[in-house]
């Protein structure tokens, strides 16, 4: 095929519809290139937000025949031959115009949790192993697409969930911290009374869509989900927390972002 | 008519990158008012883009290593055109930035005694650059933004700021913008304005920066009265993917080359051996064999010339692919496919790893990669006091890769992310200083609507020109004439199109509303971007020789007596993008006798 048919939503918050365009197909190109061309030619009001271009800042996040995908990162010879390619605007989150959406909840949402608070600094510096900021390592090279969020069941098509429920892309950011080797913060009663995390039902959905491949599900939430239940109910574990001196803060202490 | 939202603070920032989170911090943390507004989301700034690592003395790896070695490395990288106190006060002062970036949750990769990794470089005699794999600027926009949250800043997002404000006095009174998802104008009343707007690079064809990078602060500050300078040094990093043609500019680290990859021509040949610079022989391996050694062990050899400074390698790369020696696809190899294991490269490389697979369709374990220069930084920019990053405008203050001075001619890799820390800090304490000493500002609604009724004339103008297609030939204009290698010819012609672009901006129109509408977006974007390639194309004018980022291929040579000025730009307080700018030398501050021993014991 010489040509790419692309049937792209336009509208806003008070509706909208889909508009087909027709263009030239150009070798290796990616899905936002199209959309660009489509700007640069014919609708240079086309709504959609991007910054790098490289998968690096996770902005341009949309719905490529239905599924959450980076149109920075999604070739089109990756997607069925002389088939429309039908492009919509993330389902979770308002949408502002065409396929720009408002993705202020999660915004909200970091504000929410309790900062950081490292053990005082020794004076010749902190000392950590490469094995143990692996782990966090590996929630922090997230670049914040919120696909996972767009994805989630619970928040999709369940609007009212949102004032509970912090989704994905925050699970790992509080098993981050909770890994982090030099934190004091608790919280877990926080994630698990006010964040919602027993709403997750480990579906999976999450860690597919990631562009990064963060097994968010398996690394993130399922320990979390094992540490707040020890946290509630197993006394070995609070016996093992006394022993090692672990001073993590309570939830409640937590709450408050220090200076 | 609906009233104009309007805010007053003591300090707004211009950017959300690295340098002006950072100046937040720190104004915030005094206590005041402060503002950041961007133009994108938080934690989407170009900063995200950086790679490689950010460059420290700290000395976990090569305890030789100190200021002095670091300062000495960013001098020469930077041709000795730099502002030697920025670049001293920036080597002596970044460790102790990178250390508190772990203090507010950054993890960055661990030696065996668990200290801070660091990581070879280009430019960098010892082992330098603190990083985490090659995702380091996500690291540090991500530790920033989390600091900003916890301090509680207010953060304006997708907000774009079109002309500062100004009193009668001359200082600066704060910025006019226009939020992107309704289109709604908001005045922003300041006593102080850090400007941390970051690059330039969208005005060239190929460039690794993001649409961001149009030259806003440069343009907004040059417009305010304050002054320009460097503006011809523009770096052309040396490793950009040139295949498929849609990601042509995207970065690739130099960590590949830090970490063991080699440059090839198409006959397979180690070609830097051939371009060792009289400056860099006696540090510089002259064999294969010596330079592989070095990886292991810096002792047992000497530096491999693959990590010479940017400048160095860009214009290398230039002449092998000119000389018939290039890939198919106009680049040359970078091959770290037969020199590491597939472990290694994915470890210690995981983002190119993933970029060249999705987006080329390459196993960059088991081929390799065609690469080739693109626009990547300009070390030119606002013209600031080292120890305040003050412009001349009273009140306004640049930070990061939009001020001048630091890096000189040519920047070192790494050397960005630490400059963001050590002068966004220094930026945001000098601005606090002058916010507690100002009185409140009134703003002059003169200035303000005319500011505004610039920047929405485009929606209101019928048949006139569209907007991608004057972005589209200024591209291409600024790759043409204004690109890696330069000359007075095409200087001259590139000057006389731009006259011919401005003038087509004063006919721009967009279509469709004001609400989240790129096309307007880019047209309030057209008169920065213009500006800033005026003032380029006048700068490599001007600058009769070759030095870093400025080649002239008619003054091949460095030109000693223009090694100690630089071509500063000025307009008149209030000017804009239709208004001439003057250019003039200025002798460069010199530096004292204890600095200057040190480029002595070197030779």
């Amino acid at each position: 095929m010489t040509e790419i048919t692309m049937r792209v939503w336009r509208g806003d918050q008070n509706g909208g519809a889909f508009e087909n365009y027709v263009m030239p197909k150009v070798e290796g190109e990616v899905v936002l290139d199209v959309i660009h061309r489509i700007q640069a030619t014919t609708a240079p009001d086309l709504a959609v937000r991007w910054n790098c271009k490289a998968g690096k800042c996770g902005s341009c996040s949309a719905e490529i025949n239905g599924k959450p995908r980076l149109l920075c990162m999604t070739r089109v010879d990756s997607l069925p031959d002389g088939e429309t390619v039908t492009v919509t605007p993330m389902r979770a989150f308002p949408v502002i115009r065409d396929l720009a959406t408002d993705v202020s909840f999660n915004f909200e949402m970091a504000r929410k949790v309790p900062a950081f608070n490292p053990i005082p600094r020794p004076a010749d510096g902190y000392r950590m192993q490469q094995i143990d900021v692996e782990r966090g390592q590996e929630f922090r090279k997230c670049i914040e697409c919120f696909m996972c969020q767009d994805v989630c069941h619970v928040i999709r098509d369940h609007e009212e969930n949102k004032l509970k429920y912090a989704g994905p892309r925050f699970f790992i950011r509080y098993a981050e911290l909770e890994m982090h080797p030099l934190d004091t913060n608790d919280r877990r009663e926080l994630v698990r009374e006010k964040m919602g995390l027993g709403m997750c039902n480990i579906t999976k959905c999450c860690t597919e869509v990631c562009p990064e491949h963060i097994k968010i599900t398996d690394n993130a939430i399922i320990p979390l989900k094992e540490r707040v239940v020890d946290a509630d109910f197993d006394p070995v574990a609070w016996l093992g927390r006394k022993i090692l001196r672990r001073t993590k803060r309570t939830s409640e202490e937590a709450a408050v972002q220090p200076d | 008519m609906t009233e104009r939202e309007h805010h007053d603070y003591d300090v707004i920032i211009i950017g959300a990158g690295g340098a002006g989170m950072r100046a937040a911090v720190e104004a915030k943390q005094r206590g005041l008012k402060v503002a950041i507004i961007t133009k994108s989301l938080l934690g989407k700034a170009h900063t995200v883009m950086a790679e490689g690592g950010a460059a420290a003395a700290m000395g976990n790896v090569y305890k030789e290593d100190n200021w002095k070695v670091h300062f000495r490395d960013t001098m020469r990288g930077g041709k000795m055109l730099n502002n030697w106190r920025m670049a001293q006060l920036h080597a002596q002062e970044s460790p102790d930035r990178i250390y508190e970036l772990e203090d507010w949750g950054a993890l960055f990769d661990r030696t065996k005694e668990g200290k801070i990794q660091q990581r070879d470089f280009g430019g960098h005699l010892y082992a330098r650059l603190a990083h985490v794999g090659d995702r380091t600027g996500l690291e540090l926009i991500r530790t920033m933004q989390q600091r900003i949250v916890s301090l509680d800043v207010d953060v304006y997002m997708e907000c774009k700021v079109v002309r500062l404000l100004t009193n009668d006095d001359g200082s600066v009174a704060g910025a006019v913008a226009y939020w992107r998802p309704t289109g709604e104008f908001v005045t922003f009343s300041a006593k102080a304005v850090v400007i941390a707007t970051g690059g330039v690079g969208k005005s060239w064809k190929f460039t690794s920066n993001s649409w961001e990078s149009t030259g806003d602060g440069h343009a907004m500050a040059l417009w305010a009265g304050a002054e320009l300078q460097e503006m011809e040094c523009i770096q052309f990093h040396p490793t950009g993917m040139v295949w498929p043609l849609s990601v042509r500019g995207i970065l690739v680290t130099e960590g590949v080359r830090g970490d063991g990859g080699v440059l090839r021509n198409s006959e397979g040949k180690r070609f830097m051996f051939d371009y060792v610079a009289p400056m860099f022989r006696a540090e510089t391996a002259e064999s294969e064999e010596e330079a592989d050694r070095w990886y292991d062990d810096h002792a047992a050899g000497r530096r491999p010339p693959e990590l010479l400074p940017r400048d160095e390698v860009a214009r290398s790369i230039n002449t092998e692919v000119k000389a018939g020696r290039g890939t198919p696809h106009g680049g040359v190899y970078l091959d770290i496919a037969s020199r590491r294991s597939a472990e290694f490269i994915r470890r210690r490389l995981p983002s190119m790893y993933h970029q060249f697979m999705e987006l080329a369709g390459v196993d960059i374990t088991r081929e390799a990669m065609e690469i080739g220069p693109t626009c990547h930084y300009i070390m030119g920019g606002v013209r600031v006091d080292a120890e305040t990053a003050a412009s001349c405008v009273p009140g306004l203050y640049a930070a990061g890769e939009v001020s001048a001075g630091m890096h000189g001619s040519n920047r070192l890799g790494g050397n960005s992310l630490s400059d963001l820390l050590v002068f966004g800090r220094r930026a945001g304490m000098a601005a606090a200083d002058y916010a507690e000493s100002k009185a409140p500002i009134s703003l002059n609604e003169a200035q303000v609507s005319g500011y505004i009724a610039d920047a929405l004339a485009p929606l209101g103008r019928e048949n006139g020109e569209n907007p991608y297609t004057i972005q589209h030939d200024l591209q291409e204009l600024m790759q043409a004439n204004v690109g890696i290698i330069r000359k007075e010819d095409e200087l001259v012609e590139a000057l006389e199109q731009l006259e011919v672009l401005k003038e087509r901006t004063k006919n721009v129109s967009a279509s469709g509303g004001v609400s989240y509408n790129p096309g307007w977006n880019l047209a309030t974007d057209l008169p920065s971007m213009l500006t800033v390639s005026i003032s380029a194309a006048q700068g490599a004018l001007e600058r009769r020789e070759s030095r870093g980022g400025q080649t002239r291929e008619d003054f091949p040579k460095a030109d000693p007596e223009l090694g100690k000025v630089n071509f500063v730009q000025r307009q008149t307080q209030g000017a804009g993008y239709l208004n001439p700018i003057s250019i003039s030398p200025e002798p460069l501050a010199e530096m004292p006798d204890e600095l200057k021993a040190l480029f002595e014991e070197a030779k």
